[in-house]
């Protein structure tokens, strides 16, 4: 293969394996939109929130060790996050979305917005603003493989990220075709009053929905933590979630995959290719274009739910 | 934890009783125009937290400067620039009026140029801002000392040529400079693109959009176009980020350099290992065994005076110590214009006089408790950027630590003066100012 050939092809896996990075942010964002139609602003600090809970259960000089001078193993303090992500949900269910229900769905939306401050200013007072190494031995750097024998720079971390989105992804599937509990949630997206006649509790699923979303954030939080260090600029990653939301679609799962695959090469091979010739860091704002151009075609994403009123 | 919400609550306390027994006396004002949240806290907070350490210790050992007391007064920027101009404008006119502003933001300094021959307040952008303001003669109220973005650079060249065998040797060479998408980052390339018509190497322009967490693409066209060395004026998530991809695509950290906001801890501890050997720019020696450290530990640590969540163990990382030297500089400017003007109640025009005659040597910086901390600086009337000369360190990442790998390099004054005298003429020129005679 051609030296240029060769490099394409770097740009587009490094595109690939970014938007999949990508996409594990923006499947927190779809989880709770299809259960409960809120565009939950708070996405990207809840994933700053679980990172920081986890270093501090697990790392020397986190406050467990501060505390009780230990700290636990990788695997626990994975499992007392989780379980401090439930506490979360069921307190943001407990203390805002419980007196918001019938709201307008723009009511709940900037719920979500006083709730991402509040947690920024909790995780700042409880966890401190340093930034904050994250090695949970997740390999990381290129892969010497295929640097050495093929000339071919891929990211370690990335084909990690990649991996576990595959199986999140089937996971979260199994839990929402097999499940009772993922049967209730699709009925609750489908229609509130529908479900709630039939005797589904709207306030157990909504902590069910969070709880989930929270767990997908502690996913998305670990590899981006691994990447840069665990830091509050880590709630802007959002922001790299929202294109690939407008491309997939809120509402589908399968829709945040490939719409962060479809931005992540959109946006690399746009800044490689198309940036020297107008100055550079157009990946931010072309992934917004590549975007707006797909809902040209498909104003309710590539897989969202069309949506038809009749009168 | 505990101690952290304990540090934060009796930080409070502490400068709430600090403010309710100083009323009404006068008092120094001192704004400290901080950062202690948003996505650039990291490295906000040791800066601010070495400003205010250094100030309340000359408050407790010294009660204040020459006596008079300091009423530091912290106002969060979050480094927006909107929000730092609301900080400023809460703050200038708090108390007898604001003294000096160090806006720690090249952004808030840019808005803040207009608005200090108004309000006689001087500012003093510490090796930020705008690089012009260097001359004295258009910038009255602006001082950017120790040295400017334009001396980084300049200063970056020089140390890139004793390594290549000489400056000749730049000939044919590549040079990358990734920077930070805003009026920070772009500062240095009117030098580089300067330098690079002078020695003739190819000048490659990597910006990245802000915070700057994603920077593949950045370092795929350095992995394809293999420049022989980057330069780098990056800031907070931006840096980490940029040195782990560097080291994932082997790029060799001993030809990656930073300016010097580009060069602290929380810059390469992310990265472990794979950071070694990555350079950056200082003005200032990093570490805690001076003097003026010991007494910041005992009249500010020992007696619970620090700012809230302060940790001991932090003293003495670069970015506390610039917001030290930073500290420094201000109170010795107050110190002159109480000599200069025969008066302890001193006002913002007359500090802008005690910044003009700074004359900080090396027998004072040892009076102070900081000997051989940093070079000697002497400011005038047309030279506001003092000695812009620039030392470069290099990261030890087994022993964890920064260490000098030259002496204090000299500016190129042949590339960076003519361009400053271009750039500060036009500002003249724009904004109807007569260049004082000096």
């Amino acid at each position: 293969m051609s030296g240029e050939a060769l490099f394409f092809l770097e740009v587009v896996i490094s595109g690939l394996m970014a938007g999949v990075m990508y996409a594990l942010v923006a499947l927190g964002f779809v989880l709770i939109f299809k259960a409960s139609g809120v565009l939950n602003f708070a996405q990207g600090v809840l994933a700053l929130f679980a990172a920081l809970a986890l270093y501090d259960f697990i790392a020397p000089g986190g406050w467990v060790d501060d505390l009780f001078g230990f700290t636990f193993p990788i695997w626990a303090g994975i499992i007392l996050t989780v379980g401090v992500m439930i506490i979360v949900a069921w307190l943001i269910e407990r203390l805002v979305l419980q007196h918001l229900v019938q709201q307008e769905p723009i009511i709940l939306f900037m719920s979500t917005i006083g709730l991402a401050y509040i947690l920024e200013g909790v995780g700042d007072m409880l966890f401190g603003s340093d930034v904050k190494p994250l090695d949970i031995g997740i390999p990381q750097g290129a892969s010497d493989w295929l640097l050495d024998n093929y000339g071919l720079y891929v990211e370690k971390l990335e084909v990690f990220a990649a991996l576990t989105a595959a199986i999140l992804v089937i996971v979260l599937a199994v839990f929402f075709q097999k499940t009772r509990i993922g049967r209730a949630l699709r009925a609750v997206a489908d229609d509130h009053q529908a479900a709630l006649s039939v005797g589904v509790s709207l306030r157990t699923i909504w902590v069910i929905v969070w709880s989930v979303a929270g767990m997908v954030a502690l996913v998305a939080g670990i590899m981006w933590g691994s990447k840069s260090g665990i830091q509050f600029s880590l709630s802007l990653i959002a922001l790299k979630a929202l294109p690939v939301l407008i491309l997939g679609g809120f509402t589908s799962v399968p829709g945040a995959i490939i719409g962060g695959l479809i931005i992540g090469v959109g946006e690399k091979v746009a800044e490689v290719y198309l940036g020297p010739y107008v100055g550079g860091a157009i990946e931010n704002w072309f992934a917004y274009v590549l975007a707006l151009v797909f809902l040209f075609f498909r104003p309710q994403g590539l897989f969202g739910e069309r949506i038809i009123e009749r009168v | 934890m505990l101690k952290r919400i304990a540090g934060i609550f009796s930080g409070v306390l502490v400068s709430t009783l600090l403010f309710v027994s100083t009323a009404g006396a006068y008092e120094l004002v001192m704004p400290s125009m901080d950062y202690r949240t948003g996505p650039y806290a990291p490295n906000g907070i040791p800066f601010a937290n070495g400003y205010h350490d250094y100030l309340v210790m000359l408050n407790e050992r010294d009660g204040g400067i020459n006596g008079v007391k300091i009423n530091l007064v912290p106002c969060e920027t979050a480094y927006n620039t909107k929000q730092g101009v609301e900080c400023y404008e809460k703050v200038k006119g708090e108390g007898d009026g604001a003294l000096i502003i160090q806006p720690l933001s090249t952004g808030i300094t840019y808005q803040l140029i207009p608005k200090a021959p108004v309000d006689e307040i001087p500012v003093h952008s510490m090796g930020y801002g705008r690089t012009s303001a260097a001359n004295g003669k258009v910038f009255k109220w602006i001082f950017n000392f120790p040295a400017t973005y334009w001396d980084q650079a300049a200063v970056a060249l020089k140390y890139i040529g004793d390594r290549e065998g000489g400056l000749d040797k730049l000939n044919g060479k590549k040079i990358a400079l990734v920077y930070h998408n805003s009026a920070y980052g772009k500062e240095p390339i009117r030098t580089l693109e300067a330098g690079a018509e002078k020695f003739g190497y190819e000048f490659m322009q990597l910006p990245v959009d802000h915070p700057g967490q994603e920077q593949k693409s950045t370092w795929l066209q350095i992995r394809r176009e293999k420049p022989d060395w980057v330069l780098m004026w990056g800031w907070g998530v931006m840096n980490q980020v940029a040195i782990k991809e560097a080291a994932s695509i082997r790029y060799p950290m001993d030809h990656f350099m930073g300016v010097w906001w580009s060069g602290s801890e929380n810059d390469v501890l992310p990265a472990g290992e794979d950071a070694d050997g990555y350079l950056s720019g200082a003005f200032h020696a990093p570490g805690d065994d001076f003097p003026a450290h010991d007494d910041i530990k005992k009249y500010v640590y020992d007696a619970g005076k620090t700012a809230p969540g302060a940790e001991r163990e932090r003293i003495g990382e670069v970015l506390y110590n610039r917001g030290l030297i930073a500290a420094v500089y201000a109170s010795e400017a107050i110190r002159n214009a109480m000599d200069i003007h025969g008066t302890k109640e001193v006002n913002g025009a007359m500090v802008r006089d005690g910044l003009e005659a700074m004359d900080l040597t090396e027998a004072r910086l040892t009076e102070l408790g900081l000997p051989g901390f940093t070079i000697p600086v002497k400011v005038t009337c047309a030279n506001h950027a003092g000695p812009r000369k620039v030392a470069i360190q290099q990261w030890d990442a087994k022993a964890k630590e920064w260490n000098f790998v030259s002496d204090f390099y000299d500016t190129m004054h042949d590339i960076v003066d003519p361009l400053i005298e271009e750039d500060s003429a036009g500002f003249a020129e724009e904004n109807g100012i007569t260049p004082r005679d000096c």
